[in-house]
């Protein structure tokens, strides 16, 4: 119904790396914060102060446990946000032609005048990435801070998205991954970083890395140690002797 | 095909006002950019020491909290019963002449009943001095609930504590431990850090029973017992010394191990240290082989050290250690079951210690001097860093806990080396260079001296003449000799009491004394709205200051409403809690970005304003008239001592601006506020590394202010002030304590670290209660202010207990079940939820998460008012009598920190859903109505 570009130039994404994301929501929102003062609608909370608060949100973070073959279980921390996929089925489900991808970096976008709230996108989305606004009833997604990344009012250094901007512990990356050359792909070709449900077809272009060995999987190269006596007394001897060494 | 083109460069604000954070403990800086002069998005500052631009889930959502409908309007006078929530608004005239008309008397007949507790303040400094300055010696914040051990137990070992006082050497350390931290303390600095630590591969060790947030991200976890910690660190301790693998040289340089007890039972300095007649420590001078004062010109202490003086032999503290910590009893095979870590991880971890600290050791070639004049050519690191916090620190056995995390440290050479642990200006500062505690009471007058410091023995407790505590919280007595932050969860408990003297009014700023922050939720309220025989409240006044709409604020009979973090100026000072870095000095200050919309004042101008009216010497001119206009205006020209004042950037120099000394600046808020709202003076190259031994950061202190004269000092292995009191118990030294607790101050108060049960599992029967309960604080929650936050709400608006899978399993548990958790002081019904990555003898929630209905603006069916629940109706502040005729405190007997983490429950499921968590409280009126049904915040166009 709405057209996909055949080829994008760029390939704007965010590597979110597993291995040291905390789970600690910080992304979760920095985006709110700047995703409500600036493009579309605000990002609304309906019963904000009740028994169901419903809000919208364009990234969460979820946690899993993993119990490995041996050793302890583990808590992995996964922020969900827009993949901006290359084969986007929310784009081409769209009726209106709301929903579109840009053709010169590849971000999804909903344009919220066309959009008349019908759903169909977000039932689409293999990954649950879009959000109905509660009070707009527009549909809300993941822009990349397209306000942000190219914004002549920011410095430089400010020109990437919000969640990237504020995650405290580096888990978040965003570049071209389009180029090959670019640091995001760097990063995803080092960690071997992966797409989320590639069996949907839907090419994604955000990339996970995922976490590092753990516990019992890792090497330990420290040799263990030995006792320098056997007895109290031994101890005090080699005290001496060390005591002699350092002069 | 034609594309929409959404304006890329779109005008982000109008202005960027820098200030600091409120939003936690942290004080990070943020840029808070407005639009038509109202706040419009909060984002780190990027120039800022703390976090570098970075900020958390709670930070990003300030906007929320400065706009929550649960926000204080105006002053309040109870009109209905405590504990109702029924107010009417009152003028600040009518409620500051209210507050004098209580206070004054109080002030000319007895000080002490006014009791001063101020929760989550980060202006201590500040209220201190008002409370010092009115009379009373009852003031504390609430460091004796928090982490008290750990900050004791840092200062009395290494003159420093983890976070603000020091910090791991991110940038250099190799292997990394982390015990008993959740999510926060600190929240940025260190997710930063471990992002830095995982950049450079560098391995972290998280000790937890529980694995969330940085133990998750950990690349070993230990998933230890509760309790146990510092079980597992001196076998650790154990193993190293087993082995030779400790830093013999910084031991004996650096720390009193080489220093000489008295090891004569007959003695009268059993067990004490010797020293010479001009009272200097001695030891053995291994060029002579003959006694000499520690800092002599070139002495090189002997760790073997031996000398019999009028015919006493004393011994080296390190022939202590070695007899001590070489025992079986610290084999990690003695100590696996306990723990819950196999003795051969334990000892895998202890070759991994010493491995990177002996073998991977770092050496910068930075010259330098130490305090005997002796010229090092290199800085020699041992790069193993620890950090610890609540976890280990909330128990009975807590401060032991905590001095053997240091003692291990130590024993590495890792404390203030490369790669180690690095202090943080003002620290390092021995225990000695801190105050002594005071709290004798003068009418109408100033107490002699600060009410928090360091005692040294037990001539420093604080008692009254007819041998009764001199404090309400009963700090710094035999109960708590080193209660350094008081105890503010003993205040309520003791002022209903009347237990050691009754009070008149408590003042209380920013704590939810009646709800998450006390040990026995239900029983605070009772004792807050308890009446006597007539009629009258048994507390007889509560005044308290909140900026929101907490369950504390239903017990007032009198509210200050405060203004929100963006409405206020603060300053976050060295002479308090600053915001410094290793490498650096720095404060900073928080203004009012943003004027408040509606009646409410920033409590520390109205402390300004209510000393003014009741004539407190310091805030006050000759002629009575205000000596300071508001808090800003004290910022500025307060000096605590001469050319020395709250804020150290900026001051008037004899030529022009200068920093750390110099003369107030009637300006000096413009420069901070041109800055970023912070100032950082910088520590020199040859100083940034062995401070408190170094002359050349020595003395770069005092020419910052921060000290008035160089005092380097050792570290104390060895914690002669605990050796004091316990002689004192022995029946050796005046004065003694009471004969119930000499047995207790004998084993507790030993002066070398040492690991005993949690003082519960002796009270409450393990078998009857063989689970441990925690909680953690949730990553996006500051204690109970995040439930007001709608965005926040919506990350964590619930808390079942979590439970490890086998019990889960055992008790036949599946999802949507509730459990009933028994404790020997109460119980709870609360829904549950299964957790593999968990200690198998543990359970857990996340804190404060359970809201009282009607407090901060929430429906009464918001599910933190109906699911969510606290463990505090589990937990009591005394333990359960055991045959004694006794009722312990349930707090560490060294410093009186609340045992929070001691709690033992058994649970059980209930078959059916019972809709609401149990015990159910009846709801307060909401003296700021409820928040509105949909919030779409934007204030651009």
């Amino acid at each position: 119904m709405t057209d996909l570009p055949e080829t994008t130039e760029r390939k704007l994404g965010l590597v979110i790396d597993l291995d040291i994301c905390v789970g600690c929501h910080a992304c979760v929102t920095a985006c709110k914060g700047w995703n409500t003062e600036n493009y579309g609608a605000p990002l609304a909370d309906d019963d904000a102060y009740g028994e169901e608060p419903v809000g919208a949100f364009l990234n969460r973070v979820h946690s899993f446990e993993v119990t490995p073959e041996s050793g302890p279980a583990q808590l992995v921390h996964f922020p969900r946000s827009c993949l901006h996929c290359d084969d986007a089925p929310c784009v081409t489900v769209c009726p209106t032609g709301a929903s579109w991808k840009r053709a010169e970096d590849g971000i999804v976008l909903v344009n919220e005048d066309e959009c008349i709230g019908c759903g169909l996108c977000a039932w689409a989305c293999p990954y649950g990435a879009r959000e109905m606004d509660p009070s707009a009833q527009v549909m809300k997604k993941c822009t990349l801070c397209v306000d942000r990344i190219d914004n002549e009012n920011l410095d430089p250094i400010d020109r990437e998205p919000a969640c990237v901007r504020t995650c405290p512990t580096g888990a978040r990356h965003f570049g071209d991954l389009g180029d090959p050359e670019s640091a995001v792909s760097q990063l995803v070709e080092e960690r071997g970083g992966m797409d989320l449900m590639p069996e949907q077809g839907t090419k994604p272009v955000n990339k996970y890395l995922p976490p590092r060995p753990k516990d019992e999987e890792i090497d330990v190269l420290a040799p263990l140690l030995a006792p320098v006596a056997d007895e109290p007394r031994g101890f005090l001897g080699w005290l001496d002797k060390a005591l002699e060494r350092m002069g | 095909m034609r594309q929409p083109d959404p304006d890329r460069s779109p005008k982000v604000s109008d202005e960027v006002r820098k200030t600091t954070c409120y939003m936690c403990a942290c004080r990070c800086g943020i840029d808070v950019h407005l639009k038509n002069g109202e706040v419009a998005y909060i984002e780190g500052n990027r120039d800022h020491p703390v976090n570098h631009g970075v900020l958390c889930a709670k930070g990003a959502s300030g906007i929320m909290q400065h706009l929550s409908p649960a926000r204080l309007r105006a002053p309040l006078k109870r009109t209905g019963p405590r504990g109702s929530g029924e107010f009417e608004e009152i003028s600040w005239d009518e409620a500051l002449e209210l507050a004098v008309s209580w206070m004054k008397p109080i002030r000319e007949s007895a000080p002490e009943k006014l009791a001063f507790f101020t929760g989550r303040d980060q202006s201590q400094s500040f209220t201190s001095y008002w409370a010092q300055a009115f009379g009373t010696p009852n003031y504390a914040a609430h460091g004796g609930f928090c982490s008290v051990n750990m900050a004791a137990a840092g200062i009395y070992t290494m003159g420093g504590a983890f976070w603000e006082f020091g910090q791991p050497d991110w940038e250099r350390t190799k292997l990394f431990l982390l015990f008993g931290v959740a999510e926060d303390h600190d929240s940025n600095p260190l997710k930063m850090g471990l992002g830095r630590l995982k950049e450079r591969g560098v391995k972290t060790i998280g000790v937890n029973p529980i694995r969330t947030g940085y133990n998750a991200v950990a690349d070993e976890w230990v998933g230890i017992t509760p309790g146990t910690d510092g079980l597992f660190i001196l076998a650790l301790v154990h193993c190293l010394l087993e082995a030779g693998k400790i830093d013999l040289d910084y031991l004996a340089r650096w720390t009193n191990a080489p220093a000489l007890v008295d090891e004569d039972p007959k003695s009268d300095r059993y067990g004490l240290l010797l020293r010479d007649d001009e009272d200097r420590l001695l030891v053995i001078d291994r060029r002579t082989g003959r006694p000499a004062p520690y800092d002599g010109a070139g002495v090189k202490p002997d760790l073997r050290g031996k000398v019999r003086r009028a015919g006493i032999t004393h011994r080296s503290v390190f022939q202590l250690i070695a007899g001590r910590y070489l025992s079986k009893d610290f084999a990690p095979e003695a100590v696996e079951g306990r723990t819950g870590v196999p003795a051969a991880r334990i000892r895998r971890i202890a070759a991994e210690l010493a491995h990177v600290a002996f073998d991977q050791a770092i050496e910068i070639d930075q010259p330098w001097t130490d305090f005997r004049g002796e010229r090092h050519e290199k800085m020699i690191g041992r790069p193993v860093s620890v950090h610890a916090m609540r976890g280990i620190s909330a128990h009975s056995n807590g401060f032991q806990t905590c001095r053997a995390l240091h003692f291990l440290q130590i024993l590495l050479g890792s404390v203030e080396t490369p790669g180690g642990f690095r202090f943080k200006p003002p620290y390092p500062k021995s225990a000695e260079a801190h105050p002594k505690p005071c709290a004798d009471p003068h009418p109408g007058q100033p107490l002699d001296g600060p009410h928090l410091g360091f005692v040294h023995g037990p001539e420093d407790l604080l008692y009254r003449e007819d041998g009764t505590p001199a404090r309400i919280d009963k700090a710094f007595t035999w109960e708590n000799p080193m209660s350094a932050h008081g105890l503010m969860h003993m205040v309520i408990s003791n002022a209903h009491a009347g237990d050691p003297y009754r009070i008149d009014t408590l003042f209380l700023y920013m704590a939810n004394m009646a709800w998450n922050s006390s040990m026995g939720t239900g029983r605070a309220m009772e004792m807050l709205s308890d009446t006597d025989e007539d009629g009258e409240y048994v507390i007889p006044r509560i005044i308290y200051s909140d900026a929101y709409s907490s369950e504390m604020v239903a017990y007032a009979d009198l509210v200050l409403p405060d203004t929100t973090y963006l409405e206020r100026h603060d300053c976050i000072s060295l002479l308090d809690r600053p915001i410094s870095e290793p490498d650096a000095a720095a404060d900073a200050i928080r203004w009012p970005v943003v004027e408040p919309d509606r009646d409410v004042r920033g409590f520390q101008s109205v402390l300004v304003d209510l000393a003014a009216r009741l004539g407190l010497p310091g805030f006050v001119e000759e002629d009575g008239t205000p000596r300071y206009a508001d808090y800003a205006d004290y910022m500025i020209r307060h000096e605590r001592r001469p050319g020395v004042g709250p804020l150290a950037g900026w001051r008037v120099g004899e030529t022009g601006m200068t920093h750390g000394r110099g003369a107030p600046n009637e300006a000096q808020l413009d420069s901070y506020i041109a800055n970023g709202g912070f100032w950082m003076g910088h520590v020199p190259a040859e100083g940034a590394f062995y401070k408190p031994w170094n002359m050349a950061y020595q003395d770069w202190a005092v020419e910052t202010g921060l000290t008035d004269a160089p005092r380097p000092y050792l570290f104390d292995l060895f914690c002669e002030p605990l050796r004091r009191f316990q002689l004192a118990a022995e029946g050796r030294t005046e004065p003694q304590p009471p004969d119930h607790l000499r047995e207790r101050i004998k084993l507790t108060l030993d002066p070398l670290p040492i690991w005993y049960p949690p003082m519960e599992d002796g009270h409450a029967d393990p078998v009857e209660y063989p689970l441990h309960a925690l909680t953690q604080r949730p990553p996006a929650m500051y204690h109970s202010w995040g439930g007001q936050n709608a965005w926040l709400r919506q990350i964590h608006g619930s808390n079942p207990l979590y439970l490890p899978s086998h019990l889960w399993q055992a008790h036949g548990f599946s999802e949507g079940d509730w459990a009933r958790v028994s404790s020997a002081h109460g119980e709870i019904v609360v829904p549950v939820a299964e957790m593999a990555a968990l200690n198998d003898n543990t359970v857990w929630t996340w804190n404060a998460i359970g809201k009282r209905k009607g407090a901060w603006a929430l429906d009464d069916k918001a599910p933190e008012a109906t699911k969510g629940f606290l463990l505090n109706h589990l937990i009591h502040e005394l333990l359960p009598e055991k045959g004694d005729g006794l009722r312990w405190s349930n707090s560490d007997p060294v410093t009186g920190q609340a045992a929070w983490f001691d709690l033992r429950v058994r649970i059980e499921r209930v078959d059916r859903d019972p809709g609401e968590s149990y015990p159910v409280t009846e709801p307060q009126a909401s003296p700021v109505g409820r928040g509105p049904k949909t919030v779409a915040q934007k204030v651009g166009e």
